[in-house]
């Protein structure tokens, strides 16, 4: 039990670790959004994120979702890579969330088949089972409504973040007039987060080169809880000493970003094809 | 205060926490132009006077003049004053990763000309000038964990490098390099000593002062200066050397005899 703990928490911080590695290798090809100016590509995917937010048609939710697979594949983004890290968590724990409401005890409506049924209707205080439970045909719709809008609205975020560097990223919020010190929080953030991930490897890496028998659970706990302490101990230094090599090269507490960004005619092409998108939903709603 | 005096201290102490001796009792006099080294063991206070010297600390006792000016807690806290006084002063610390807190080299390199203020299109000459310099521009884009420890330490002197210091303060410069970047680190010493730069190195590697330092200052290991002479003679001093633990003797063999004797490795 105890190895299969170390071995499981060495193979999450060695895949986290690769995946920021993976990730960048996405934004750094040279596909389609790729070349999009961050400040173009942060913008429209806000409207986006705002037609997906507010549509209630699944027939617009399945299209955006198809648009971002294509545009995933314009992007050199593995397709198989992109569904399975948009799928595999958020929309599947959404789904399970929301999948009581399918059922007519929820949901109301039209039956779309019949799950089980009672021989009478039976009410235990504030609840009422129905003597038929069914699947109903409002239920399916508006979960399907829900799974796809967040399915549709996770590809967005993540083609985003996968196809941007996350300093240009960074940059993009700046020059969109989120406050500096937001953003110096966040850059140092990411840049500190490796830093300590190839610590944590090493605290567990030292482990299992000493561990002969496996730890009881108790002992384990007891072991992660030191290790924590260290962490923040090592965190706490290390900030100290951030500080103070920003202050030696001139930091009062104001920072000066830089921003290099230019529009093209890629950009442009992006926007036109974005506002037909928003200006399509608002005429067919 | 001499007219090329940069920096002077006088009977200063700082401590951590109160109860936390760094430094005590220093007396310590720098000219312009010149290369010194600071030499002791780990924990004998060399990082800590570094920083006093690099005004991130004010002494919590004595008096510590800089360019003639003196430098304490309420001059630190003067924004313009503090700003001016790191434009005049650069610290490379020894750890790369506390320095390099950006998340690509170029912001790294282009952050200490834009807290000083300067235009951005100056900012974009002094980095690209700077990384090509060092020989860095092709990894401008790249995350400092991607970096080498040889890489990262080049950077960390490019982030100096773009504010061109009258004064170089390098905290043990060679630490964790491999041999063909020790060697770099060592020419770009001798280089600001050619270009005339003020340059202090706190190490106990004694291969630096060996080859780049004129004057050396040894810290014993009660955090006071035990004591301060040429290179040539400090480094003829075995009986200081051994006191501050900055050389060992252990058994060797040569041919086929043991024997013990006093030196250091490099």
């Amino acid at each position: 039990m105890g190895n299969d703990f170390v071995a499981k928490t060495l193979a999450e911080t060695a895949k986290a670790i690769e995946y920021s590695v993976f990730a960048n290798q996405y934004a750094e090809k040279k596909g389609f959004l790729q070349r999009i100016d961050p400040r173009v590509k942060l913008l429209t995917t806000l409207a986006l994120l705002i037609v997906i937010g507010l549509t209630n048609r699944l027939s617009v939710l399945l299209a955006l979702y198809g648009g971002a697979l294509v545009l995933a594949a314009f992007s050199r983004v593995s397709l198989g890579f992109f569904i399975k890290r948009v799928w595999v968590f958020i929309p599947l724990f959404t789904g399970i969330v929301a999948l009581p409401a399918v059922f007519n005890i929820v949901t109301p409506g039209k039956p779309l088949f019949t799950v089980i049924s009672f021989m009478s209707p039976h009410t235990f205080g504030p609840f009422h089972i129905p003597q038929h439970i069914t699947i109903t045909i409002q239920g399916v719709s508006g979960v399907s409504i829900l799974v796809m809008r967040v399915a549709a609205s996770v590809s967005m975020a993540v083609l985003l973040v996968l196809t941007t560097q996350w300093i240009r990223l960074l940059k993009a919020l700046y020059v969109l007039k989120t406050p500096e010190v937001v953003i110096m929080i966040l850059a140092m953030t990411y840049r500190y987060i490796h830093l300590f991930l190839r610590t944590v490897e090493g605290m567990f890496l030292a482990k299992k080169s000493r561990e002969i028998s496996d730890l009881k659970m108790k002992e384990e706990h007891g072991w992660i809880a030191s290790r924590l302490g260290v962490l923040v101990g090592k965190s706490y230094r290390l900030s100290n000493e951030v500080h103070l090599a920003m202050t030696s090269r001139g930091w009062t507490g104001n920072p000066t970003l830089m921003d290099d960004f230019t529009i093209n005619r890629i950009d442009g092409l992006w926007i036109v094809i974005t506002l037909a998108v928003v200006i399509l939903w608002i005429v067919f709603r | 205060m001499e007219n090329n005096c940069v920096f002077e201290l006088r009977d200063v102490s700082f401590d951590y926490m109160e109860n936390v001796h760094a430094i005590e009792s220093i007396d310590l006099k720098i000219h312009k132009g010149e290369t010194i080294a600071i030499l002791g063991a780990n924990g004998s206070g060399k990082s800590t006077l570094l920083k006093l010297l690099d005004g991130l600390y004010a002494p919590n006792k004595g008096e510590f003049q800089a360019f003639g000016s003196i430098i304490n807690e309420t001059t630190l806290r003067d924004k313009k004053m503090a700003r001016e006084f790191h434009r005049k002063v650069g610290l490379v610390f020894q750890d790369p990763d506390v320095q390099l807190f950006l998340p690509t080299v170029w912001d790294e390199v282009a952050f200490a000309p834009l807290q000083m203020g300067l235009p951005k299109q100056k900012v974009t000459e002094v980095v690209s000038e700077a990384l090509t310099q060092l020989e860095l521009y092709h990894l401008k884009d790249r995350a400092p964990y991607h970096l080498s420890e040889g890489e990262k330490k080049k950077v960390s002197i490019a982030s100096v490098l773009t504010l061109d210091p009258e004064v170089w303060l390098m905290d043990e410069p060679t630490a964790s390099l491999d041999p063909r970047t020790q060697g770099w680190v060592i020419d770009f010493i001798l280089e600001l000593s050619e270009k005339g730069k003020t340059t202090v190195i706190a190490t106990h590697d004694l291969e630096i002062p060996h080859v780049a330092t004129n004057v050396c200052y040894v810290l014993g290991q009660d955090h006071k200066i035990l004591v301060k002479g040429s290179t040539h003679d400090i480094l003829n001093r075995e009986d200081i050397l051994l006191q501050a633990n900055l050389i060992h003797q252990h058994r060797h063999v040569h041919a086929n005899v043991a024997h013990t004797h006093k030196h250091w490795h490099y």
